[in-house]
């Protein structure tokens, strides 16, 4: 008999050296039977915790978990973030420990493995050792081995992060698979998007639940605010102008590109949408139709709303300000820029050039080199061949020039935790070079300018990671760059931070500075100027957003569209050869 | 009480085997490094000096001090040389050249019966060679005196003849008390190293979240981390006790089986200390200097390995007793220099059964199935 799993008014706290964190306040909920219950929020919003205490890992401080049918009993089945691999050993070596661990029968081994495999399409891999799969293929890796005695329940912990866009497709479609047997699945993820492939959500922000239902229920809260308004040709403006004056206008919630199309949320339903962008002269008059709500709209009005959000004070910069946007000169070039580590090409031929005041996007899964790419070009890693221009530096001889001109935000937003705000920011302003009073005033004057003034006294530690970012960015601008460099900026942020941290970024790039950015959230890449997508070491399409959609499928598809399309257009012409010999 | 079944037992032990087989950092660890420091050890670390320079300055004119350098110049253990004056010695002692000076001063041989004739300086800054060449010196003048009685009858006999026989360790080689000691304290070091890291291993990547939903017990895991590190352990220590057989030429007097037994109390114990410190600490940086302070430092100071433990302050000792090693070393001496000897193999054998049993006890106590 089918079963679900029903969690009432669970609280958890922590207690760590110096404060308490609540983790979780008065959450509950339910999974159902036969039904993606999708667990969704911003990093920090207390996913994990609620998911350890349903699989029994953690004990809360209250409330009770139970089984929605009385007296029935349940297999539960937790797939940790880091998928619970042993790397050292095969997938077929895996899967037979977990199935011994799980008591499955080894007489019904070869079948269920033989399911298993065709289920996720490892059995050819059967004897590569897990370290050396891609990470989609580790998770679904790990999927098997969390399937391995079917489950009556499955937790899955943030399952697609880390996985390129392709694979995440591939997890979905095998999770669906699995409704028809009346397994309740629980799928936590930081990604508004999936939001809508669930059944249930669950809509989880700084431990509270800040809403709950069906995807479509709670997109339709804003079903008469949402509005879509076509742009005409894109060489007449650029999308992050558009965007930022319809984000500046009255009523308005938010503002966004898709593809050609400018789609505008109101705050409030039965105001009419704006009608014309003042300053932008293409978009001086237009009219607004009416466009089904999306997931991510929902969330950012509940979350306005409710006042949730610390907004920072908007950048000041006004868009017809900007006076270095028309200048043309280039300040990254590279020709034919390739890494090699022994046998292994990260980064092949690469050829690219940056203009002053744009932002360069590099997309990519993980492993396509992305990150060696920057490593190179911060003068971090030396070229196998090829050649670099950063700034005007040549980096095979003024590496340290070079690095002069450059701020960089890594990945993990790099900061020391038990420092102050001010210190953390003195401190990277001390490594380039500033002190005394220039030091002081320069960090008053960025504190000011990313409205960090609030948490100047606070340790890094334990600041919300939306501030920790805003701070990351601090840090790295606090010399002054020409060029800036972020390393997934963006990653488990939500979406209300993502678009504070863009606007500064436009902010900066019109004030002259170049962007670099890295990112897996496609949507965002539709605000690059122009970008690079590389897969397994090679540029496979260069070009502004439209450019390379067109190519593809035409401006109104989305760009994730158009970046599986790539992906699998190159996987058809050169299959993965490392596939070994099983 | 938790329950092991078999299946998962088995399992468990054949990925940890396989973690084991896979990763040659542990090989190295169980093996190639007890070689290596049995050979830097073993060649490195000796209490018996020989060839002493010695400076002899001979002030009489008596030919019997000729005789006498000439006996000293007979063993292994001395480099006498003449030197023309007291101060010409003290200079060569002072520079290092030498390590101590023997004076025959001019009433040498006058009094053939045995009164002081020779004086004897040596360079107290190195106590232990100090000692030896006191030792040698004393050794070569009673030797003389007594060969020349024997050839020379008419001479006055000493009342009193030292007859001075060393039992166990008969050419009073020091390698045959330190090896046995070493063994113990290589065996300690590798046992608590090769398990220190395996369940902060587990922690650090993540695995130990997945094992946690898994119906595997307590005692599985504890019995299913043990297993491969005892036969990994148990190797390294057969190694260990061939080559210092074969190499270092120590004969082993005690039987086999006792050594197999006492060995692999001590091996749990080690074992058992190693899993212990890494279920505390969840991480593998914290757990391996853990362990290399925890077992090694006290090994060598404390177990009686070179210092012996009867000659230390009574609370030194009691803090030895806590020391696994100590209990091995006196195993290991015994069965390698006397032989089965139960009153100090049986004592020895339950105090390290009884440690075992302590830290297995606490890390299956503290091994959590929760996640805080």
């Amino acid at each position: 008999m089918p079963t679900g799993l029903r969690f009432r008014a669970i609280s958890k706290t922590f207690v760590t050296e110096t404060r308490k964190v609540q983790a979780l306040n008065d959450v509950s909920g339910e999974m159902m039977p036969g039904k993606i219950t999708g667990l969704v929020g911003p990093d920090g919003a207390g996913k994990t915790t609620l998911v350890r205490v349903l699989a029994g890992l953690l004990d809360a401080d209250s409330g009770d978990v139970s089984l929605s049918e009385k007296g029935s009993t349940a297999r539960i089945a937790y797939m940790p973030q880091k998928f619970g691999l042993y790397e050292d050993l095969s997938v077929a070596e895996n899967m037979t420990l977990y199935a011994d661990l799980n008591g499955l029968n080894p007489d019904l081994r070869n079948q269920r493995f033989a399911e298993l495999n065709r289920f996720t399409g490892l059995g050819p891999f059967q004897h590569r050792l897990a370290g050396n799969l891609s990470g989609g293929m580790k998770q679904k890796l790990g999927l098997a081995c969390t399937l391995i005695v079917a489950p009556d329940i499955l937790l899955l912990d943030e399952p697609s992060v880390g996985v390129d866009p392709v694979s995440r497709r591939e997890l979905w479609s095998m999770v669906r698979a699995l409704q028809g047997t009346g397994i309740a699945v629980l799928w936590t993820t930081a990604y508004l998007d999936e939001a809508d492939g669930c059944d249930q959500v669950i809509l989880l922000y700084e431990g509270a639940v800040l809403d709950h239902g069906a995807p479509g229920d709670i997109s339709a809260q804003v079903a008469q605010r949402t509005w879509r308004v076509v742009l005409p040709g894109a060489e007449t403006m650029r999308k992050r102008d558009v965007q930022r004056a319809a984000m500046a206008l009255p009523g308005v919630v938010d503002a966004q590109i898709k593809g050609r199309n400018l789609r505008i949320v109101m705050a409030e339903d039965g105001v009419a949408p704006p009608t014309s962008l003042s300053n932008l002269a293409a978009l001086r008059q237009f009219t607004p139709t009416p466009t089904p709500p999306q997931f991510e709209d929902a969330y950012l009005a509940a979350m306005r709303k409710k006042n949730l959000v610390a907004s920072s004070a908007a950048p000041t910069l006004a868009v017809d300000e900007r006076g270095t946007a028309a200048a043309q000169d280039i300040v990254i070039e590279t020709q034919d820029l390739s890494k090699r580590f022994g046998t292994f090409t990260a980064v092949d031929r690469f050829s690219f050039a940056v203009r002053r005041g744009e932002i360069f996007g590099l997309l990519g899964p993980n492993g396509a080199g992305k990150s060696t790419t920057f490593k190179m070009l911060c003068g971090l890693v030396p070229p196998s061949s090829g050649s670099a221009l950063v700034a005007g530096f040549d980096l095979a001889t003024a590496r340290a020039d070079a690095r002069g001109r450059i701020g960089y935000m890594a990945q993990k937003f790099a900061y020391v935790a038990h420092l102050s705000v001010a210190q953390n920011m003195e401190f990277a302003g001390g490594v380039y070079g500033l002190s005394g009073e220039g030091l002081k005033t320069r960090a008053r004057a960025v504190a000011i300018e990313f409205g960090l003034t609030p948490f100047l006294d606070q340790n890094c530690g334990e600041l919300p990671l939306g501030i920790k970012q805003r701070m990351a960015l601090a840090c790295a601008v606090m010399h002054k760059p020409d060029i800036l460099f972020l390393d997934e900026p963006t990653s488990g942020v939500d979406p209300v931070t993502r678009r504070d941290f863009w606007s500064r970024l436009n902010a900066m790039a019109d004030d002259g500075t170049t962007i670099l950015i890295t990112s897996h959230f496609l949507d965002e890449a539709e605000y690059c100027d122009r970008m690079s997508i590389i897969y397994r070491g090679r540029q496979i399409a260069a070009g502004s957003p439209d450019d390379i959609k067109s190519a593809q499928n035409g401006a109104e598809g989305t760009l994730e569209e158009a970046f599986i399309r790539l992906i699998e257009a190159h996987d058809r012409a050169e299959p993965d050869t490392r596939a070994d010999a099983a | 009480m938790s329950q092991i079944n078999r299946q998962r037992l088995v399992g468990f032990v054949h990925k940890e085997w396989l973690q084991v087989v896979r990763d040659p950092s542990s090989i190295i660890v169980a093996v190639v490094l007890p070689l290596f420091l049995l050979f830097v050890l073993g060649y490195g670390v000796s209490l018996d000096a020989k060839h002493l320079p010695l400076a002899v300055v001979i002030e009489t004119a008596a030919p019997e001090a000729h005789d006498f350098y000439a006996a000293l110049q007979a063993g292994d253990y001395l480099v006498p040389r003449i030197v023309a004056s007291r101060p010409e010695a003290a200079d060569l002692l002072r520079a290092g050249q030498v390590k101590g000076i023997a004076i025959l001063a001019d009433d040498f041989g006058l009094t053939s019966n045995g009164a002081a004739p020779i004086q004897v300086l040596v360079n107290g800054t190195d106590g232990n060679t100090a000692r030896l060449m006191q030792g040698y010196v004393q050794g070569a003048w009673a030797a003389w005196r007594a060969h020349r009685q024997h050839t020379n009858p008419t001479l006055q006999t000493p009342s009193i003849a030292v007859q001075s026989r060393v039992w166990f360790n008969e050419t009073v080689d020091s390698h045959k008390s330190i090896i046995p000691g070493l063994i113990a304290v290589i065996m300690t070091l590798i046992g608590a190293l090769l398990t220190a890291l395996v369940i902060a291993r587990e922690w650090e990547r993540g695995t130990m979240e997945a094992l946690l939903t898994t119906p595997l017990t307590k005692a599985e895991l504890i019995i299913g981390k043990l297993v491969p590190y005892f036969v990994l352990g148990m190797g390294g220590m057969t190694v260990s006790v061939t080559v210092a057989l074969a190499l270092f030429d120590i004969g082993f007097r005690g039987s086999l089986i006792v050594l197999l037994i006492a060995a692999s109390s001590f091996m749990m114990t080690v074992l058992g200390f190693g899993l212990m410190v890494s279920t505390l600490t969840r991480n593998q940086f914290v757990a391996s200097i853990m362990a290399i302070t925890g077992t090694m430092m006290p090994a060598l100071m404390l177990s009686g390995f070179i210092f012996d433990i009867r000659s230390m302050p009574v609370v030194v000792q009691v803090v030895s007793a806590i020391v696994p090693a100590r209990y091995f070393v006196e195993i290991l001496k015994t069965l390698f220099l006397a032989g089965n000897v139960w009153s100090v193999i049986v004592p020895n054998t339950f105090a390290l059964m009884a440690m075992a049993t302590l830290f297995l006890a606490i890390t299956f106590r503290k091994t959590r199935r929760k996640l805080s």
